[in-house]
């Protein structure tokens, strides 16, 4: 593709990184919390005819769900700049997915204890696609808590991925959670044929 | 509301009226590819719309595929046409993402790390 900078311009990189999880589990928030531009979003309220399509239990307070991308941004040095994506809530759009994941370096996949369940797509999906992702588990309040070894152990994770507690609301929180993930994408990178 | 968003907020035209029914961009741009302003329009030019000069007027700064459909509150696939004129007529300049299969690439993963770490 013929799109090279002119030497006058110098550009960051792009680099993207998903965060993935099920409706209502704090996506959003997280991507919010961590990014430096206001996130931009595309939000469609639900009407009465997603009831019955989208299964609201647990998350009764949460009134709209995002059906298209929506993105945070962070700039790392002067050479990268990175791209957060919250990946669509629900399964009939995994058609966005593929076109998210296509050279994401890592997601983030978070997870709800309440309604563990919801993560198991997103987990099986960069499993099968290899992508490299941790589990970050938020931490709601009046959710019951485990330890991370048992939400390990439900999720039938491979042993070496992380898991680690969040706060989705707090920068510092995701910050962590965006470092343990870029440490393990690290681990996991393509290894140079020699 | 900024300017740029207020002045496409009414959407009366359809985004493939914008782009001339193409739905398929030349340059093959990815969300998160990034466009910058290397040259100034002079209002002279045949063929740029509006919104090809809104687009270079915002991306005096590097800005994402994403962040200029946002921002003009188009599709994507609308800004990726826009975009490919641009690209085409040389007022903007494009930086494509770290490709997957090239995720080799230490340097970029130590830099990130820091850059994450000093926030």
């Amino acid at each position: 593709m013929a799109s090279v900078p002119s030497e006058k311009v110098r550009m960051p990189t792009p680099v993207k990184l998903l965060i993935a999880g099920g409706f209502g589990v704090g996506k959003t928030t997280m991507v919010g919390a961590v990014s430096e531009i206001r996130p931009l979003r595309t939000e469609e309220v639900l009407t009465d005819r997603s009831v019955g399509v989208d299964d609201l239990s647990g998350v009764e307070k949460k009134t709209t769900t995002t059906v298209a991308m929506d993105f945070g941004r962070i700039s790392v040095g002067d050479d990268y700049v990175l791209y957060l994506f919250g990946t669509p809530g629900q399964e009939r759009f995994w058609f966005v997915w593929d076109e998210l994941a296509r050279g994401a370096l890592g997601a983030v996949v978070l997870a709800d204890t309440r309604r563990l369940s919801d993560c198991f797509p997103s987990v099986d999906y960069f499993e099968r696609r290899g992508t490299p992702f941790v589990v970050a588990v938020n931490c709601f309040e009046g959710a019951p808590t485990y330890d991370l070894a048992e939400v390990k152990l439900a999720l039938s994770l491979p042993p070496d991925i992380p898991v680690l507690l969040c706060d989705a609301r707090r920068r510092a929180s995701g910050k962590e959670v965006l470092i343990a993930l870029m440490q393990h994408a690290y681990s996991k990178r393509p290894v140079a044929k020699v | 509301m900024n300017p740029d968003e207020q002045l496409f907020d009414e959407q009366v035209v359809r985004p493939y009226v914008i782009s001339r029914g193409r739905t398929e961009a030349r340059a093959n741009l990815d969300l998160i590819s990034l466009a910058v302003a290397i040259r100034q329009p002079t209002g002279l030019e045949v063929g740029l719309d509006p919104e090809h000069l809104a687009i270079v007027k915002m991306c005096h700064r590097p800005l994402s595929v994403a962040e200029v459909a946002a921002a003009l509150d188009l599709p994507a696939g609308t800004v990726r046409v826009l975009l490919g004129d641009l690209l085409d007529a040389g007022f903007v300049a494009v930086q494509d993402p770290q490709p997957e299969v090239d995720v080799l690439d230490e340097r970029m993963y130590r830099a990130v790390l820091d850059g994450l770490r000093a926030l």
